[in-house]
């Protein structure tokens, strides 16, 4: 009964008001929705150690992962682009062109779904994907094995993160998925502003928050500390790319939907889109000015905003805060497999 | 003779009710979630999907034992869908994939 009521009065408020109305909420209680988590979650499946970790790094910038060893995923998802490749669509194989912009890897210890349109349900089932693709990697999955096995330094690393099991498929997707769990994006001076620092970002970053959350709207579906809802929406580009609608092609809403971003570090991850088709922060912020393409799929939390100028450029100091002071991350020294000349000979003395 | 009367009498006995006791259950839609994660039917019992949210969502399931889909649910709207067929159904939300329901109907 209780139930009923609430029900009703919810539906009653929802009916009355845009949902920009219902975020009458104040600057401190959307703050308290920002908090960044104290861990990073690991599946029990693949708990964490020190030392898949380590593994899983030297895979990921091992370009022999690839059929022609000059690609690897470092190679796309490289930390100086803030894991993206900072090209409007990469290049894979034999230099061809790939469909869609290479997304940051950044924060996906917390994303269920991966990939612009949900194809993957697991960094492990994903990172077999890249590797496979003709158009990205080009390596058959058993050569690789047989690859890594002839380099002495990797038997002793997979036996070290995998007692008794050593060499094979499953493990190498679950050292990268591990060590891609690892890949958070770190105190920016924007958490340290929901710390509690006033003066971590300026007033004009301040008032961009308050649009963001308002007018706005940004937070519908960028929402909580690393800024997206794991969700899928058409946001109106104009390209044919189906996107999730793909995936799901009886759900009319999944047509041209894909997979919202994170904006952590959003600033250094231009051209933007998964088509990479928006230069800069102010073109994608005049494209929800304006809503995007209609058609039956728009999500409907795309209106036209009726922003001015000045709101533009607040909202645009506000995303900049996002951008974390990252320590550089060191490149591993690769298992090189080839001094083992010397060794062999050594062994015949 | 007299045992066969019996066995139609408990037989409609046991169809009037089956009948009677198809119930319809609320599952709620809020802050993209559903206000509960598990839920167990009889055969022939509904659910009624109600949007309490700011937000559109998209109810529907792939699951062999039962597929449908509730389609665009503003917010406010309500949809009710009957399980018919015994086994577990996972329901998703398709624009919010983290929202899940998982059904057992016996
Ligand atoms: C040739 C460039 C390229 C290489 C090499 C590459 N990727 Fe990617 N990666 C992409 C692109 C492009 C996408 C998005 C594809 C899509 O959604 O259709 C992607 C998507 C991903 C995603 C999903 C991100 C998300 O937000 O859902 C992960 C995780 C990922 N790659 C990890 C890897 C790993 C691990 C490797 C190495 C084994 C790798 N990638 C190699 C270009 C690349
Ligand atoms: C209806 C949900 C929704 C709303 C509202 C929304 N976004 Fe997005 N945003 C998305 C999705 C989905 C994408 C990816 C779209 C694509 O590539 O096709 C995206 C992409 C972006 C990107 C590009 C990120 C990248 O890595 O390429 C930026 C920047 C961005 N949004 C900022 C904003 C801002 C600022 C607002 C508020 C003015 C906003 N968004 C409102 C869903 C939304
Ligand atoms: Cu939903």
């Amino acid at each position: 009964m209780k139930k009923l009521i609430l029900g009703v009065a919810v539906t009653a408020i929802a009916a009355s008001f845009s949902p920009v109305s219902a975020a009458e909420k104040s600057r401190d209680e959307w703050k308290a929705e920002y908090v960044r988590p104290s861990s990073v979650p690991h599946p029990a499946d693949n708990p964490y150690t020190v030392e898949k970790a380590k593994l899983g790094e030297t895979l990921f910038f091992d370009p022999r992962l690839s059929g022609a060893n000059h690609i690897s995923c470092g190679t796309c998802h490289n930390p100086s682009f803030a894991w993206g490749d900072g090209l409007p669509t990469g290049f894979g194989h034999g230099m061809v062109r790939l469909g869609r912009k290479t997304p940051t890897i950044l924060n996906l210890a917390w994303s269920e779904l991966l990939m612009w349109d949900d194809r993957f349900e697991s960094l492990e089932e994903q990172a077999l994907g890249p590797i496979a693709a003709d158009v990205e990697m080009n390596q058959d999955l058993d050569e690789l094995v047989t690859e890594l096995q002839a380099i002495p330094e990797y038997r002793t690393l997979f036996n070290v993160a995998f007692p008794n099991e050593g060499i094979s498929i499953e493990n190498l997707a679950k050292a990268i998925a591990t060590y891609e769990r690892t890949v958070v994006s770190a105190v920016a001076p924007f958490d340290s502003w929901i710390a509690g620092d006033e003066l971590a970002i300026s007033e004009a970053a301040k008032r961009g928050f308050d649009l963001y959350n308002g007018k706005a709207n940004c937070t519908a579906c960028h929402s909580g500390w690393n800024f997206t809802d794991d969700s899928f929406h058409d946001i109106g580009l104009p390209d044919d790319d189906n996107g999730r609608g793909d995936i799901l092609p009886e759900i009319e809403a999944m047509a041209h939907a894909f997979k919202t971003p994170t904006l952590r570090n959003v600033e250094l991850r231009g051209p933007y889109m998964h088509d990479g088709s928006l230069a800069d922060l102010l073109a994608v912020i005049n494209h929800y000015d304006e809503d995007g393409v209609k058609r039956p799929s728009l999500s409907s939390d795309m209106k036209p905003l009726n922003l001015t100028q000045a709101e533009k450029i607040d909202l645009i100091f506000f995303l900049a805060t996002l951008t974390s002071r990252d320590d550089p991350v060191p490149l591993p020294v690769l298992p090189n497999g080839k001094s083992m000349v010397v060794t062999k000979l050594k062994v015949q003395e | 003779m007299r045992a066969n009367a019996g066995v139609a009498i408990a037989a409609t006995l046991l169809f009037a009710a089956g009948t009677a006791q198809a119930e319809t259950f609320t599952v709620t839609q809020q802050g993209k979630q559903f206000d509960i994660k598990e839920i167990s039917l009889a055969v022939g019992d509904s659910i009624t999907f109600t949007n309490a949210d700011e937000y559109t969502h998209n109810i529907y399931s792939k699951s062999k034992v039962q597929k449908f889909n509730l389609g665009k649910q503003e917010p406010g709207a309500s949809d009710a869908i009957t399980f018919d067929n015994a086994g577990k159904v996972k329901v998703r939300c398709a624009i919010h994939p983290k929202m899940k329901l998982k059904v057992t109907v016996q």
